[in-house]
């Protein structure tokens, strides 16, 4: 079966000279829940913009389910449904007619169109707006707009870039569960975002970009075995005014009610708490210090990050 | 894309922009009956009747088909142009942009709108003549043709503007500065008979003066300007701009990046 996604050597350079992308290579597997994270002017939206025809790419070669975009653009275009970082439609048209009119552009018989913006204004939980003009929504239903629109050809490979930017945790929790729903159903999602905590929990496979460049392209479990060092902080039952010591483990008091302690690979966290508890210290709770992967994602894309990683 | 597919993606086109001006009435469609009344008014009926008659006809006979061409041209062209760039200010172009669609049938659907409108302005335009004049026609088929091709040629030049413009000042310089101008001195209030031949010559060279003409003479039988010549010289026009528009969208310049 053809890739969702294959990208081979890719090339963007800009008019002014800038090489936003500097020969970047990936394969999404058909049915795979993908993120390609990286800072901001990493290269992402280029990439992207050069999946859907809004950016010319330089050189290099990109193929949707097996069609290459440089023999059949549009039919490569049906298979693929985008989700911009911004805002991108019409404020003055209503929600409906905004599905409707993205329909029309794909070629769907009316009809069919009416049935599927009914249908993803229902599962997105617009129905109610469906006539409201579109500035008249609030932020997060926009977001869900944009998602319905680029579902209402129902793509085969959707790509969501930062979809969840400044939306709130309830309704970022809710949009996870409707991009669980779709990816289990068939749909090949490629995710973009700064929330890393929103790689890991969605996610099966990752792609870090830097300056243009892949740096890490690997499961997100494979990802997180490399880690070395996690660091936890611990919740106190009574109160310490010196910090124990443990043999082998680093521990530090934050204040006399928290303790942090670093773990690295291969040590058990289970002796933290048996040694401790020897020492008449109790623990309430514990929680990890900083976000795995984000700890990851500083790591490969800071001035540390080695050409020899690129894939 | 199959030709049935595409099909639907013009009509949709076409729809979204009719129901764009339709539903902004108030600034599309009322404005130019406001404007175009007060033209009869003034031009026709006050000052028309202390004119006299002009290539055998009464003033106001003679200056409707010109503010009737007037009205399709300007809102062919203010159409497209405020649509497309605001389509690009707002970023839905970039919903046609990224879907199947081909450039030709994008380009298409917006001009289509643009005449869409020019008509319906012209339609209203000649219904308010009619309370002013009694109007003939001449030859149908030349009065229809000239003003559906006249309402492409400003549609395909907005479209242009639009895909050029980098704000709202940009769309409304080549109306103010260029489109005006042109249309002002290209026979709708005279006949470039009674100019000087020098400026005669120089006003040959505008082409709305073709279109008004040919116009006119679809309407009244009377023309500054050879009728055959005029058709070549429209239809050259249209396939020129249609080239460029279609070049425009196929380079993605000022579209994409």
């Amino acid at each position: 079966m053809a890739h969702a996604l294959l990208i081979n050597n890719l090339h963007k350079v800009y008019g002014n000279g800038f090489e936003a992308l500097k020969g970047i290579s990936l394969q999404v597997e058909a049915g795979d829940f993908f993120a390609l994270l990286g800072p901001n002017g990493a290269g992402k939206s280029t990439a992207i913009g050069v999946i859907c025809s809004l950016v010319k790419k330089t050189s290099g070669q990109v193929k949707i389910f097996g069609i290459d975009i440089d023999k059949d653009f549009s039919a490569a275009k049906c298979e693929l449904g985008i989700v911009p970082q911004e805002f991108n439609f019409n404020q003055f048209e209503k929600v409906r007619d905004i599905l409707l009119v993205q329909a029309g552009y794909y070629g769907l018989p009316r009809s069919l169109a009416e049935e599927r913006a009914d249908k993803y204004l229902k599962q997105l939980g617009l129905w109610d707006k469906r006539d409201t003009p579109a500035r008249m929504l609030s932020g997060g239903m926009k977001r869900r707009l944009m998602i319905a629109r680029a579902l209402v050809h129902e793509p085969r490979l959707l790509i969501l870039d930062e979809p969840t930017a400044g939306v709130d945790i309830e309704l970022r929790r809710s949009m996870w569960s409707f991009l669980r729903d779709i990816n289990a159903a068939g749909t090949t999602i490629i995710l973009t975002t700064h929330y890393l905590e929103e790689a890991e929990s969605l996610c099966r496979n990752i792609a870090i970009i830097d300056s243009g460049k892949i740096v890490k392209n690997t499961s997100v479990d494979s990802l997180l075995k490399t880690l070395n060092l996690e660091t936890f902080v611990l919740d106190l039952r009574e109160p310490l005014e010196v910090s124990p010591t443990i043999e082998n483990f680093s521990l530090r008091l934050i204040d006399s009610q928290h303790l942090e302690v670093d773990v690295t690979k291969g040590q058990l966290l289970s002796d933290v708490f048996s040694r401790l508890l020897q020492e008449g210290v109790e623990v309430l709770s514990m929680r990890n210090k900083t976000n795995r992967l984000e700890e990851l994602f500083v790591s490969l894309t800071g001035s540390g990050a080695g050409e020899n990683d690129e894939i | 894309m199959k030709f049935d597919a595409q099909w639907i993606a013009f009509i949709t086109i076409l729809r979204k922009e009719v129901r764009r001006f339709t539903r902004i009435w108030v600034q599309t469609l009322l404005p130019p009956a406001i404007t175009m009344a007060l033209y009869f008014v003034i031009f026709g009926t006050l000052i028309g009747s202390r004119i006299g008659t002009m290539g055998g006809f009464s003033y106001m006979e003679f200056v409707v088909p010109g503010l009737i061409m007037m009205s399709v041209l300007t809102n062919s062209y203010s159409n497209v142009v405020s649509s497309f760039y605001g389509a690009k200010f707002q970023g839905s172009v970039d919903e046609v942009l990224v879907s199947p669609t081909p450039n030709y049938i994008i380009l298409l659907g917006y001009v289509l709108g643009g005449v869409t409108r020019g008509l319906i302005v012209g339609t209203i335009v000649t219904l308010l003549s009619l309370f002013f004049t009694d109007l003939q026609v001449h030859n149908v088929a030349i009065t229809v043709a000239i003003v559906v091709l006249t309402a492409m040629v400003f549609a395909l030049a907005g479209f242009i503007n639009a895909v050029y413009a980098n704000s709202f000042d940009d769309i409304s310089i080549v109306p103010t500065f260029i489109l005006t101008p042109l249309t002002y001195l290209g026979g709708v209030f005279y006949s470039i008979s009674l100019l000087p031949e020098f400026w005669q010559g120089v006003s040959q060279l505008n082409p709305v003066l073709y279109m008004v003409n040919v116009f006119r003479y679809g309407m009244l039988g009377v023309s500054d300007v050879d009728v055959g010549f005029a058709f070549a010289g429209v239809i050259v026009c249209i396939v020129a701009l249609f080239s460029y528009s279609l070049y425009l969208l196929e380079s993605g310049k000022r579209l994409r990046n």
